[in-house]
């Protein structure tokens, strides 16, 4: 059974068991592997990609409930949350192993999509489900808070 | 023999485990202890962890039969619908989903969300749970007819009987859950003490 959808602007389509988690299709079927897979019972927020511009869990979602939807991963997001993300992410120096770091992108470019201007409490309970087994935590939160400072910019 | 284990199967289905049916309850003459009574059944669902764990005293879920803090540490957010940038869809679909390591199931709707800080009803007694759930004030601006609507038929409290591998559902059924709902307005809706 196929599956289409639309990945990183482009139409993508999946032919297999529609029970698949998204993760899986991505990395093992379409060769994407900026999307990490960290313990697959979303409990980490490695694997994090946008469905239709919001964070999700790609190793808890079936690729059959993305069908007709839009997915985006670390290597196809845009626009100027991502551009001002990479950027402060650069010049904080944010990742250590690097691991997490698709994912804490990911979701900190969630996060400033609807709330551009977060306090530390907004970044927190947002970053929350995104884990750093390195601790960059602090440098997270800086360089979310440098973005947000840029966008406003 | 074969029809008499039938209909006790079909009895058994009719009537499962843990949750009296209404007609349990035409023994007790006077109606305002028979809606006692009542509401006590319909406690066994309202605080089973299914129920409970979304209705919390803080601003952040619980999870499990033993109802822990729910990992990752989410919270509420301004609707219910959790954090801006961690909506509890960014983990919970539209369905529940089998986790691919085999140890249970990420639970879904297409409504997850938690129950207002008005409907807390974790750490509760029962008494003030029904006086809760009974006042428009704090359950949404709910009349009796509709609350008994609300449990018989809305579909994320239905949830609760579908909660999915690796969790025990709620006791009886949704349709009994109702019936009783219904029982319990049609006896005066009463609390316990």
């Amino acid at each position: 059974m196929a599956t289409d959808f639309t990945l990183n602007g482009k139409p993508a389509r999946f032919e297999g068991d529609p029970e698949t988690p998204l993760l899986w299709v991505l990395r093992d079927h379409l060769d994407l592997t900026g999307t990490k897979y960290g313990c697959g019972i979303a409990q980490c927020g490695a694997c994090t990609v946008h469905l239709d511009g919001k964070n999700r869990r790609s190793c808890v979602t079936p690729v059959s409930t993305v069908a007709g939807k839009h997915v985006t991963t670390i290597e196809g997001v845009t626009g100027k949350e991502a551009a001002a993300v990479q950027q402060a992410w650069l010049a904080v120096n944010v990742p250590q192993c690097g691991f997490c770091q698709s994912g804490q992108v990911m979701s900190a470019i969630g996060l400033l999509r609807v709330k551009p201007r977060p306090s530390d409490a907004d970044i927190d309970n947002a970053m929350a489900g995104n884990i750093c087994r390195c601790a960059t935590y602090v440098r997270i939160r800086q360089a979310i808070h440098d973005a947000a400072h840029a966008l406003e910019g | 023999m074969l029809a008499a284990s039938a209909v006790l199967l079909l009895a058994a289905a009719q009537h499962a485990p843990g949750l009296k049916p209404v007609s349990a309850f035409a023994g007790i003459a006077d109606p305002a202890a028979r809606s006692v009574a009542i509401f006590e059944e319909m406690g066994k669902v309202i605080r089973h962890p299914r129920c409970i764990n979304c209705h919390p005293r803080s601003d952040r879920p619980n999870q499990g039969e033993d109802g822990h803090p729910h990992m990752p540490a989410v919270t509420r957010g301004a609707d219910g619908h959790g954090a801006p940038g961690l909506e509890c869809a960014a983990c919970h679909g539209p369905r529940n989903v089998v986790l691919t390591n085999g140890t249970g199931s990420v639970p879904g709707h297409p409504d997850w969300r938690l129950a207002p800080r008005s409907m807390a009803w974790e750490g509760k007694s029962l008494g003030e749970i029904c006086r809760q759930i009974s006042d428009p004030a704090r359950n949404g601006g709910k009349s009796l007819a509709r609350i008994a609507q609300h449990n018989a038929h809305d579909g994320l409290v239905g949830w609760a009987w579908n909660p999915g591998p690796g969790r025990a559902p709620a006791p009886g059924s949704q349709a009994q859950f109702g019936a009783l709902t219904r029982a319990w307005i049609a006896s005066g809706a009463r609390c316990p003490g």
